[in-house]
């Protein structure tokens, strides 16, 4: 089933003199559930920005995105709020746990906008999601007394404690050393298989771009299919060019 | 509509418990922005409940020198000679029970000689009916006012002052000291009671002296200062028919006094002034409440939308797990006004304490307060009721920021 579906998508900022600055231009996309997906691309070629188009963080100004099954431009503001909290999960570089709460109280915190019975049973989930990210033990500590690969882990089992479809990871190993970052990969790729979400990995590291089966670039706000060199086990596939995803 | 209502339900609960568990999270940040808070709400409610003893006393003052709201006092004078002070009296109360006026007194000043251990002395006498003591909240330290009963005493009934009492040598009042005194005749008194010091000026000895004993033993000669004692008439009356009983009992009076009489009346409490005669104090006081809340206010806001610009990356972050605007607006403000709550309660209840603490009550006279007020309840109400408008308000300018941040730029602050 499609998650993503983008055709002709652009978006363009004002800049402060009034011009117009294209971002991203004429983007063709088709992500399914369980997908592996990775993009990369040159600072500022609109690599986040895609990403937030795809989060329902943002709008784009051309084009049509349809994400989780509702065509973004045409739906309110807390419809694509409710949709984002139900349905996409986000791992960031900078891990952006709460600070002054503990690895609990972070995984917890995307349950309190639930809604439902996921809110009554806030404590168990998440409990249950650091155990299966190997933090049972840590459960009361905070952000600034755990390593960075516990952050990440705490940041992954909170994008993934609301079961969404779909994982947006914004640079997830920026901040980690190899040995970590692959052991976080690992991680983020083992729990989206478990639960059959589809992964979007935004990184400037070509072996974990090669964990991925669709390999993507974005070039100056145009999204392309990207061969990746043969390198140390890592995938050699080509990428599907965007255009021709579906 | 049973799952709408649940649902409904859930997102209050998970609100609430999202602002507490941001009141806990940064409750050092919150406690600090709350001490303003608190400190303002509690000086408003302390001005404000000061403010009301301030005023009681100062309305008790005023009873004392001019009566309960309303008194009135007649003056009765004969253009065929001297006014017959017993004729007078007699006319006076003829005209009070056919007006049912309950309250009634003859006052008048007087003196007489008292032979004290360390010499004779005249002491002033103030001549009064046993209803003096509630018309002028007369109050007694030791022992008791004057009853009733006491105008039939054979030896005269005194209420004396602290000085008088020290002159005597303080003796316990149950043993009934007798004092004499000395006017037209000899005639031995009992101090049945002692007015506490008024303050530093009250030194010379001073009493009461119920009028009908008075008149009997009143000097022959009258005191070239005083001249003839000629008591005046006060009743106090309801408020609202003071005026129409005023014009009666005038008529009554007078004409119960006989032929060639003249009697003039007014009222001598301070209500009868025009407009309220305390409202430049209220004023005062609502003023200084005001400045100090709108300082506590701006500090509030201060530092609240310094918090905001510090929590951009938090709120961005919550946005991204799909917390919507309305519920970061929502979040924020209750933040605001779950903490200027609590700082409220705080604060009247340090102002409850500070206003009954004897000291504040010595400050303002309450120790001479008969009547003292309690806390008021609108200077708590107020206390509290300003504290969450203030942390509405206070709130609403950093709820509304944290609704325009841009998530993306949020995240990456």
């Amino acid at each position: 089933m499609s998650l993503v579906q983008a055709r002709g998508v652009g978006r363009t900022v004002e800049l402060a003199d009034g011009s117009p600055l294209e971002i991203l231009t004429g983007v063709d996309l088709e992500i399914a559930e369980g997908d592996r997906v990775s993009i990369v691309g040159r600072s500022g070629s609109g690599k986040s920005t895609l990403l937030n188009l795809l989060g329902l963080l943002d709008l784009p100004t051309a084009g049509e995105l349809h994400c989780l099954g509702v065509d973004v431009r045409r739906t309110r503001s807390g419809t694509r709020d409710r949709l984002r909290g139900d349905g996409i999960g986000f791992v960031f570089q900078q891990f952006n746990l709460l600070p002054g709460r503990t690895a609990l109280e972070n995984v917890q915190t995307p349950l309190l906008y639930s809604g439902g019975r996921a809110f009554w049973q806030r404590e168990r989930l998440a409990r249950e999601m650091l155990d299966r990210v190997g933090l049972g033990e840590r459960l009361d500590a905070k952000p600034e007394r755990l390593s960075g690969g516990e952050q990440q882990r705490v940041a992954i089992a909170r994008a993934l404690v609301r079961r969404p479809r779909l994982i947006l990871a914004d640079e997830p190993t920026g901040a980690l050393d190899l040995e970590t970052g692959a052991e976080v990969m690992q991680l983020i790729e083992s729990v989206a298989a478990e639960t059959g979400a589809a992964l979007v990995t935004i990184t400037h590291d070509p072996s974990i771009a090669a964990r991925s089966t669709r390999h993507l670039r974005l070039v100056s706000g145009r999204l392309e299919a990207r061969e990746l060199e043969p390198a140390g086990g890592a995938s050699t596939e080509a990428g599907m060019a965007a255009g021709a995803a579906a | 509509m049973k799952r709408a209502a649940l649902r409904v339900a859930t997102v209050f609960v998970a609100t609430v418990v999202e602002a507490f568990e941001e009141l806990r999270v940064h409750r050092g940040r919150v406690l600090l922005s709350l001490i303003g808070v608190a400190a303002a709400v509690c000086a408003l409610a302390t001005v404000v409940g000061a403010g009301a003893i301030a005023e009681q006393a100062g309305r008790e003052l005023q009873e004392r020198n001019g009566g309960r709201p309303a008194t009135v006092s007649l003056n009765a004078y004969s253009t065929t000679g001297p006014l017959d002070v017993e004729q007078a009296g007699a006319a006076w109360r003829d005209a009070l029970d056919r007006h049912d006026v309950d309250f009634a007194s003859r006052v008048g000043w007087g003196g007489l000689t008292v032979p004290f251990a360390d010499g004779a002395l005249t002491v002033q006498a103030q001549v009064v009916d046993p209803d003096y003591g509630v018309m002028h909240r007369v109050a007694v330290g030791e022992g008791r006012w004057f009853a009733d009963r006491d105008a039939d005493r054979l030896a005269p009934a005194l209420v004396v002052n602290e000085a008088f009492w020290a002159k005597l040598g303080r003796p316990a009042l149950a043993t009934h000291p007798v004092v004499e005194l000395i006017g037209s005749e000899r005639v031995d008194a009992v101090v049945v009671g002692v007015t506490p010091s008024q303050g530093g000026w009250d030194t010379q000895p001073s009493m009461f002296v119920l009028t009908d004993a008075y008149v009997g033993l009143q000097p022959e000669t009258p005191d070239p200062m005083m001249g003839e004692f000629v008591p005046a008439y006060e009743m106090w009356v309801p408020e609202g028919v003071s005026d129409e009983l005023m014009a009666s009992m005038r008529e009554a009076f007078r004409s119960g006094i006989g032929e060639g009489a003249t009697v003039d009346g007014w009222r001598t409490d301070y209500a009868a002034i025009e407009g309220d005669p305390y409202l430049p104090l209220k004023l005062t006081v609502a003023g200084v409440a005001v400045v100090i809340l709108l300082l506590g206010a701006l500090g509030l806001v201060t530092v609240s939308l310094v918090t905001v610009r510090t929590r951009i990356r938090e709120i961005g972050i919550r946005r991204s797990f799909g917390a919507s605007a309305g519920r970061v607006f929502f979040s924020v403000l209750m933040e605001s006004v779950v903490g200027t709550f609590v700082a409220g309660v705080v604060g009247v209840g340090i102002s409850i304490a500070l206003v009954r603490s004897p000291l504040m009550g010595m400050a303002l006279g309450g120790a001479r307060i008969e009547d003292m007020p309690g806390f008021p309840v609108e200077a708590a109400l107020i206390g509290i009721a300003a504290a969450v408008a203030v942390g509405a308000l206070a709130g609403l300018v950093p709820a509304l920021a944290a609704v325009r941040v841009r998530v993306i730029d949020a995240i990456r602050f």
